[in-house]
């Protein structure tokens, strides 16, 4: 940190407004980033973080407003301007061609060649320079289908290396990364500012900002609310400035009252794509009125699990009961005719279907029933106002119900989610990484929303990667762990450092 | 300022268009040919007379047909590479059911227009059913069953006893299985008489006018309804966006794969039971692929996979195919031309990119 040099401003936007039809996305925003310097945008889903940073990476074109590179100011056509002036961006959502190689995908697109033939032993030499210079350790050999996300994200970063970066810009890079990648990512953006680079992050963790970011600028629908130095202000100053109001970080509940059990998960056994086991030997129960946290690290047979409940994996053998019925070898429709609604974990993957308005989605369970169709008729008017009763209540943004939901914000998509599979009113309701993405004020939302569904008596099954959202949400924890649960504890004043042990396999005292 | 990348696909439509026919005429001039008189005797030849333009009609019935059959299988996500195969099966069962299966009119033509779906139907389904059980891609399923329908389609017709004696086709199909306007009526002296006292209607019924064009339109309209405004449209375009998420939802991708196919195969069939009691009235050998449903293709691509847009690229497409049939005996110029004018309007419009270029280069000069 302080690699800042107040002499040089390296990236000044000034007065950026950009408009979608009548929505006002950004508004006038000032943003000034020094040379060496780790700037931290803020704001809440939908605030209109993405939309400046595409900008300046030549993705938009601003309604109004200018942009200065090093003291020059720049029209941003295209991002092959944005490139040519050192502006290098890593997406919300990676752009990797998956049967590449690393080196490969980092190539792509300024291939080195000798004679009009693809040079690939410099190319390879080249790229693990730079990846020694800033740590970014990678296999370069390596097809990018078989790496981890956080190694696809390296690829990313050094992808923007490659082409000459020294302003970087990083769009929530740590909301898919595990606790450990984000310790490294970390180590990295250090490294790289450590060199002169300066970095633009994306973030809704807090934490995180007050980590590595020298800067936050805070945006509030559109507006620019302040920039501050990181230094001189807390992880609460920050939530109330985005959100405008004090933010709770604690999930107030009462003590659960258990009731029959709703899901009953006996002797699991569940292989993944390459045909190796991942869940082995799982059993778990959750009851009305609980939720059931699981706590793990990434790749110990979550998601196996997940596809297994919700009919889209077979598996091995094994019972899976939902208030005494098996639903093991239905399909995903059966198992949603059984009360089980599942918020899935990648929201782009399974969630949504992109090109389908915010309504088309929320029905997408249910369009066949009344009063959304009638014959084989869809009737829109039922369909609108239902979603539209849904995104008042989910307060999605904006609060258009015919908007599309592929131009929604990466949090605002997670909200209509959530509403449809709320709304569904399900006995058992599985949820996935519900908070990935999510600003801290929508993620005390659906933290109370959670916890209403077990009022409710509901049970809930809550799958986090996030030990703080798993301890703070359920009523008991079970530690996964290369596929079994290896231990259970009650979630209040459960200690971390002991779940932490579980996780990496210690012995469950 | 505009967002420059938001233009309009029809936009990059018409200027592809436009495009094809400058290369056309690159062309024509580099073999020796005056491109303003080609395309004058081409225009004259489309629009000079009533005559002319239900002839046009008739060249784009089968492929608007066909397009469509493209199209709706484009939208929910596959590509129907087959539109070509399911038009033969479509057209061989109208020439036999036309022939074989005696009703009055009335009955007639719907059951062979039903029989005929029936038909491409089932062909189409059988590349979604191989999709959906086995993971065949389409694709290459499709083009298969291309060749099989060729040939089971000769067997057929080369058959003893199936075949008109003294031809390589089939029997003509009765009058009753007739979708030509007043096919029978027109050549009776009263029809004579009415002819000679108007020129207009002797104009058309020089031609095989018929029903075609209208059902062609039906066609898009219940293409537009069902992808608009059902839930089947809806579950398949959803299968077609993203089948993930659609599995996840609880729709059932594999019947959804199916259904396409067939409802895709439905409407080549129908293109070829169109054609057959519209215009040829026979099912003939076929030495090589006619190519109606290859030209379904390009329609759907140029009409942006829209039902609407089907029709009026198809419309295009059949002006064309007829305009461009007079440019050789007129000036000797070849017909050829026309298929290197499709292939660049096709061209184009699958490099949008190039052309959004070209007009941002454009913008910037101007500015
Ligand atoms: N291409 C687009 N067309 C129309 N609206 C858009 C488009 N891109 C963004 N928006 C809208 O602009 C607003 C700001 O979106 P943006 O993606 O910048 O939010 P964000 O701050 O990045 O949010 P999140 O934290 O959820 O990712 C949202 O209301 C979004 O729906
Ligand atoms: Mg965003």
């Amino acid at each position: 940190m302080n690699n800042y040099d107040f002499d040089q401003i390296a990236v000044e936007m000034k007065g950026i407004t950009q408009k979608f039809g009548s929505l006002v996305a950004n508004d006038n925003i000032d943003l000034t980033v020094h040379k060496g310097e780790v700037h931290a945008l803020l704001g809440e889903n939908g605030a209109g973080k993405t939309t400046l940073v595409n900008s300046l990476y030549g993705l938009y074109h601003p309604t109004s407003g200018d942009i200065f590179i090093n003291g020059e100011k720049v029209v941003m056509d295209t991002p092959n301007v944005a490139i040519g002036h050192g502006i290098g961006m890593v997406h919300q959502h990676f752009m990797l061609i998956k049967p590449f190689t690393v080196v490969e995908n980092i190539i792509l697109g300024k291939e080195t060649h000798k004679h009009g033939v693809l040079d690939m032993e410099r190319a390879t030499k080249e790229v693990m320079e730079l990846s020694e210079r800033y740590g970014l350790t990678i296999d370069p050999t390596a097809c990018i289908q078989d790496i981890t996300v956080g190694m696809q994200q390296r690829v990313e970063i050094l992808k923007t290396l490659y082409r000459g970066a020294d302003i970087l810009i990083l769009d929530e890079p740590t909301a898919v990364l595990t606790p450990q990648e984000i310790l490294d990512l970390i180590k990295i953006i250090n490294n790289l500012t450590d060199q002169g680079k300066t970095i633009i992050i994306i973030t809704h963790k807090l934490k995180e900002i007050k980590d590595v970011a020298d800067f936050c600028t805070i945006i509030r629908r559109g507006k620019k609310i302040d920039t501050v130095k990181v230094a001189d202000v807390s992880e609460s100053d920050l939530a109330s400035m985005m959100v405008g109001r004090e933010v709770s970080f604690k999930v107030d509940k009462e003590e659960s009252e258990p009731g029959d059990i709703v899901l009953e998960v006996n002797d699991l056994h569940v292989k993944d794509n390459r045909d190796i086991p991942a869940v082995e030997g799982l059993s778990l129960k959750v009851r009305r009125g609980e939720i059931l946290g699981i706590a793990g690290v990434d790749g110990n047979g979550q998601n196996e699990l997940v596809d297994a409940l919700t009919g889209i994996r077979k598996a091995e053998s094994g019972e899976v009961l939902v208030n005494g019925n098996n639903i093991l070898g239905l399909n995903p429709r059966g198992i949603l005719d059984h009360k089980v609604s599942t918020i899935p974990q990648d929201r782009q993957k399974r969630g949504l279907v992109l090109e389908y308005s915010i309504a088309e989605n929320i029905i997408i369970e249910n369009y066949k029933k009344a009063p959304f169709s009638r014959k084989g008729w869809l009737n829109f008017p039922a369909i609108r106002e239902y979603a539209r009763k849904l995104v008042k209540e989910f307060d999605v943004r904006p609060d258009d119900e015919n908007y599309i939901s592929g131009s929604l914000s990466g949090g605002n998509q997670q909200k209509v989610i959530i509403a449809r599979e709320i709304s569904n009113n399900p006995d058992l309701l599985i949820a996935v990484q519900p908070t990935r993405g999510l600003d801290v004020g929508a993620i005390e939302y659906v933290h109370k929303a959670l916890v209403a569904q077990r009022d409710k008596g509901k049970a809930v099954l809550l799958i986090s990667l996030e030990l703080d959202e798993v301890i703070n949400v359920s009523d008991r924890i079970g530690v996964i762990y290369e596929g079994k649960i290896v231990g259970e504890v009650k979630a209040e004043g459960a200690d971390e450092n002991e779940i932490g042990l579980m996780m990496a396999g210690g012995s469950n005292s | 300022m505009k967002n420059p990348l938001k233009n309009s696909a029809l936009g990059i439509t018409l200027i592809s268009i436009l495009l094809g026919l400058f290369v056309g005429a690159l062309i024509l001039l580099f073999i020796g040919y005056n491109p303003i008189e080609a395309y004058s005797v081409m225009l004259n030849g489309i629009f000079g007379s009533v005559r002319y333009l239900s002839w046009t009609i008739i060249y784009a019935t089968p492929i608007i047909l066909t397009g469509l059959s493209v199209a709706f299988a484009f939208k929910t996500g596959l590509f129907n590479i087959g539109a070509e195969g399911q038009y033969i099966v479509g057209a061989l069962t109208a020439a036999l059911v036309g022939y074989y299966v005696p009703m009055p009119t009335l009955l007639h033509i719907p059951f062979v227009l039903i029989c005929s779906i029936t038909a491409g139907s089932l062909w189409g389904s059988i590349a979604g059913y191989l999709k959906a059980r086995f993971g065949v891609n389409e694709v290459i399923s499709t083009i298969m069953l291309n060749w099989i329908a060729l040939y089971l389609n000769n067997f057929f017709v080369l058959n003893e006893k199936i075949k008109r004696p003294g031809s390589e086709a089939t029997n003509k199909i009765l009058d009753s299985a007739k979708i030509i306007f007043f096919d029978v009526w027109k050549k009776s002296p009263d029809g004579q008489a009415f002819r000679k006292a108007h020129p207009f209607f002797n104009d058309i019924f020089r031609t095989p006018a018929n029903a075609g064009f209208l059902i062609a339109i039906l066609a898009a309209v219940l293409v537009l309804l069902i992808l608009n405004k059902t839930t089947l449209g809806y579950s398949l375009k959803a299968v077609g966006f993203n089948k993930d998420a659609a599995e996840f939802g609880g729709i059932n991708i594999k019947s959804s794969m199916i259904s396409s196919m067939a409802i895709a195969g439905g409407l080549s069939g129908l293109a070829g039971a169109v054609q057959v009691t519209g215009f040829t009235r026979e099912a003939s050998a076929l030495a090589a692929m006619e190519g109606y449903g290859f030209e379904g293709i390009s329609v759907a691509l140029i009409g942006a996979n829209n039902p609407i847009g089907c029709v009026l690229a198809g419309l295009f497409y059949g002006a064309l195919k007829y305009g461009g049939s007079k440019i050789q005996p007129r000036i000797g110029a070849p017909y050829e031309i026309i298929s290197i004018i499709m292939g660049t309007i096709v061209l184009f419009i699958a490099m949008p990119k190039l052309i959004r270029m070209m007009k941002i280069t454009k913008k910037k000069e101007a500015e």
